[in-house]
């Protein structure tokens, strides 16, 4: 990790100097309300364009920022939808939902020779499979399209929401394997037997691929592989384009006007997987810039007095009830007493494990920011400006 | 209620990342086990998340018992083929499966669903076995890929059935689509928490459950319900008790921390009441069977934790 200079680190500071923030995290810990947030006191404390990306199809996001649907093009967030948040923006926000398989396509017409190539490889019933079904493909095409719009120089600051993937640090590893796929002796391999002397043909078996096929064949017939392989002949007519581009996201990634923020909140299973990450992007020289631990308990449950109180609530509600003035039914006061006092300790369980989880954290950039869980669910732009506040305090 | 839960011999779990799958899915191992059932977990992700509910240690693709009448094992792709073909396919050139396997992993990566197929074939292959008698289980439980992706490899045996047109793995593939089809043997499980996403996820996923696969859906598990506080009339009662007069009566009666531990049942009484109407919702929306796992104020994660959800799960189902 390259330790900033200043002292005064904080999550402002990166959103200020930074281009691209990198939000991950492992599924369900708030990643894409985090990421808004931070779109959210961008906008409204620093200014400039800011944009969100976002892979969460959630509907209620594009509610809360009074966006009319987001989509694979970017949408402004409109000043109103702020005003009514109470919030007066300085600079604009935008949103932009990715749609992996347009961008797939986009993707494809633009690397092609041409364009009955580029129909041929949009057709193969293969094609589907591999940008849908294939998972990686979000994450190569997610990096992809970051690339894209950075490029375009429209933004002074854009926040991705990574996509939620079984090993959350693939996306990092998918331009680089998507250069090395198209790059790969394997696939010339795979389709040499099918390209003799320049043409395309029945296919040639040479000693190497002979064993390969034999085993192949017969698991899942020639056919099959030649589906395949006329597949990838066509796909391979965009080679250059591709491992070009993945190198250049690729650098991207490792710019110094990128960091990576991790969010996690304080379960054991997430934080792991947080930390896990927090080691990784060191360990890969990338910019480490902040840890978000989301949903904390409040610290009231950690007070001595409240302990002390919620424990005489629970064994002795009735005494404490007799001695209230202007309350006819003790005993319902007094069973709403224990109630209280049972859950403040429950809760104090969990809030304390969450206390010991955070001691023990051992990959702490120099950003770590708290933010409280909310009774209420976020729903609008004025709840995530609450996150927004916690993660830039005034 | 689902009483025969049980007695399927394919249960596979799956849910939003972070719901506790996995906690459910050892949860319904252990019940399984207490009810004379031996049992198979498979780990998908292999990320070793059940071997932790466990306390197992690391776990690989070789099926290790864990507790009595409890194996796991975690799922390599690239080591069920090598079952694969040591099994099915008498191939003479078995020394050099190390590039083969590369190249093999390649396709993979590349053919839509081989990687999928290789997956769900390892696990209708133990579910097979342990039909016929020959395996060391009676029940297979899946903590399966997240909601997701858990239709591709569920479907891959139809998909795959599909493109490749002829050669063995066209004739794998379909006493696999019969098993994963037969409500008798597998029940697919989703696992929710009474949140927005989480029940967006499960209401989605079982129309397409219904629209693009042949697995029969099981049930649902809404896990970490917060308990409701009050009744009606104690909620006004504790209002009046948090009101100002009150309020500081009780203060000098008890102590200064009296303010936080209300705050505190106010935090939970929202915190129920905004979980409240997405559980309504799942409820309008899935016509499954529904069981309910209170959210557990424990310290423990591990074996104990895993043995608090399995008794839980054993009340829900009535057992």
């Amino acid at each position: 990790m390259t330790a900033p200079a200043h002292a005064a680190a904080s999550l402002e500071r990166l959103l200020a100097t930074k281009e691209i923030i990198i939000i991950c995290g492992s599924g369900g810990v708030g990643k894409t309300s985090v990421a808004a947030a931070a779109g959210i006191a961008a906008a409204t404390r620093l200014g400039g364009k800011v944009l969100v990306v976002t892979v969460d199809p959630a509907k209620r996001l594009a509610d809360a920022l009074g966006v009319d649907g987001i989509g694979n093009v970017e949408r402004r967030v409109p000043d109103a939808a702020f005003r009514k948040a109470g919030i007066e923006p300085r600079g604009e926000l935008y949103a932009a939902m990715l749609d992996t398989k347009q961008s797939w396509d986009a993707l494809v017409m633009r690397h092609a020779p041409d364009e009955a190539t580029a129909r041929q490889i949009l057709d193969n019933r293969l094609y589907d499979g591999l940008t849908s079904r294939f998972v990686q493909s979000h994450d190569y095409v997610a990096m992809e399209r970051l690339f894209e719009i950075h490029q375009t120089g429209k933004y002074d600051l854009i926040i991705v929401d990574t996509p939620p993937t079984r090993n959350a640090l693939d996306f990092l590893d998918a331009p680089a394997r998507m250069a090395e796929f198209f790059g790969g002796r394997l696939l010339r391999w795979l389709t040499a037997p099918y390209r003799v002397g320049g043409r395309r043909g029945a296919r040639i078996l040479n000693v190497a691929s002979r064993p390969f096929y034999q085993v192949a064949d017969r698991l899942i017939g020639s056919q099959f592989l030649q589906d395949i392989a006329e597949f990838f002949l066509n796909f391979q007519s965009m080679y250059d384009g591709f491992v070009e581009r993945s190198r250049a996201v690729e650098q991207l990634l490792r710019d110094k006007r990128t960091t990576f923020g991790v969010v996690t909140t304080l379960e054991d299973a997430p934080l792991r997987e947080g930390e896990r990450f927090c080691e990784e992007l060191v360990k890969r020289n990338y910019h480490l810039g902040a840890l978000v631990l989301n949903k904390t308990l409040p610290q009231d449950l950690f007070s001595r007095d409240g302990a002390a109180a919620a424990k005489q609530f629970c064994t002795d509600s009735s005494s404490v009830a007799a001695t209230l003035s202007g309350i006819a039914d003790t005993e319902g006061a007094a069973r709403v007493l224990a109630t209280i006092g049972g859950s403040f300790e429950n809760f104090a369980v969990v809030a304390h494990r969450e206390n010991e989880l955070r001691q023990e954290l051992t990959h702490q950039p120099d950003v770590v920011v708290d933010v409280p869980t909310f009774a209420d669910e976020i729903a609008d732009l004025g709840g995530l400006a609450r996150i927004a506040g916690y993660l830039m305090p005034s | 209620m689902e009483p025969n839960l049980l007695d399927r011999r394919l249960l596979v779990v799956t849910g939003k990342g972070g719901v506790g799958k996995s906690t459910v899915a050892a949860g319904l191992a252990l019940v399984a086990s207490q009810h004379g059932k031996r049992v198979l977990v498979v780990d998908v992700d292999a990320k070793g998340t059940i071997a932790d509910r466990f306390e197992a240690g690391t776990i690989g693709f070789k099926p290790r018992e864990v507790l009595p009448g409890i194996s796991l094992m975690a799922m390599d792709t690239e080591a069920s083929l090598a079952e694969y073909i040591r099994l099915n396919l008498k191939v003479p050139i078995i020394g050099r499966l190390g590039p083969l396997a590369r190249a093999l992993d390649f396709v993979a990566t590349a053919a839509p669903g081989v990687r999928e197929i290789l997956t769900i074939g390892k696990i209708c292959w133990e579910v097979r076995e342990s039909i016929e008698g020959r395996a060391d289980w009676d029940l297979v439980i899946v903590d399966a890929a997240a909601t997701g992706h858990v239709v591709a490899q569920l479907g891959a045996a139809d998909a795959i059935g599909e493109l490749v047109a002829v050669g063995p793995v066209r004739g794998q593939t379909e006493w696999m689509s019969e098993l994963l089809s037969d409500p008798a043997v597998t029940a697919l499980n989703i696992v929710t928490t009474p949140e927005e996403m989480p029940v967006e996820e499960t209401i989605d996923l079982v129309g397409r459950a219904r629209a693009e696969l042949k697995v029969p859906l099981g049930v649902v598990i809404v896990n970490r319900v917060l308990p409701e506080l009050f009744t009606r009339d104690d909620e006004a009662m504790f209002e009046t008790l948090a009101d100002a007069p009150v309020l500081d009566q009780l203060a000098s009666a008890v102590g200064p921390g009296v303010p936080a531990v209300m705050d505190a049942a106010r935090l939970a009484v929202a915190m129920r009441r905004s979980r409240l109407e997405h559980l309504n919702r799942l409820r309008d929306e899935v016509d499954l069977p529904t069981l309910y796992l209170p959210y557990l104020f424990a310290r423990s994660q591990g074996r104990r934790e895993t043995a608090m959800v399995a008794h839980a799960l054993a009340g829900e189902m009535g057992l």
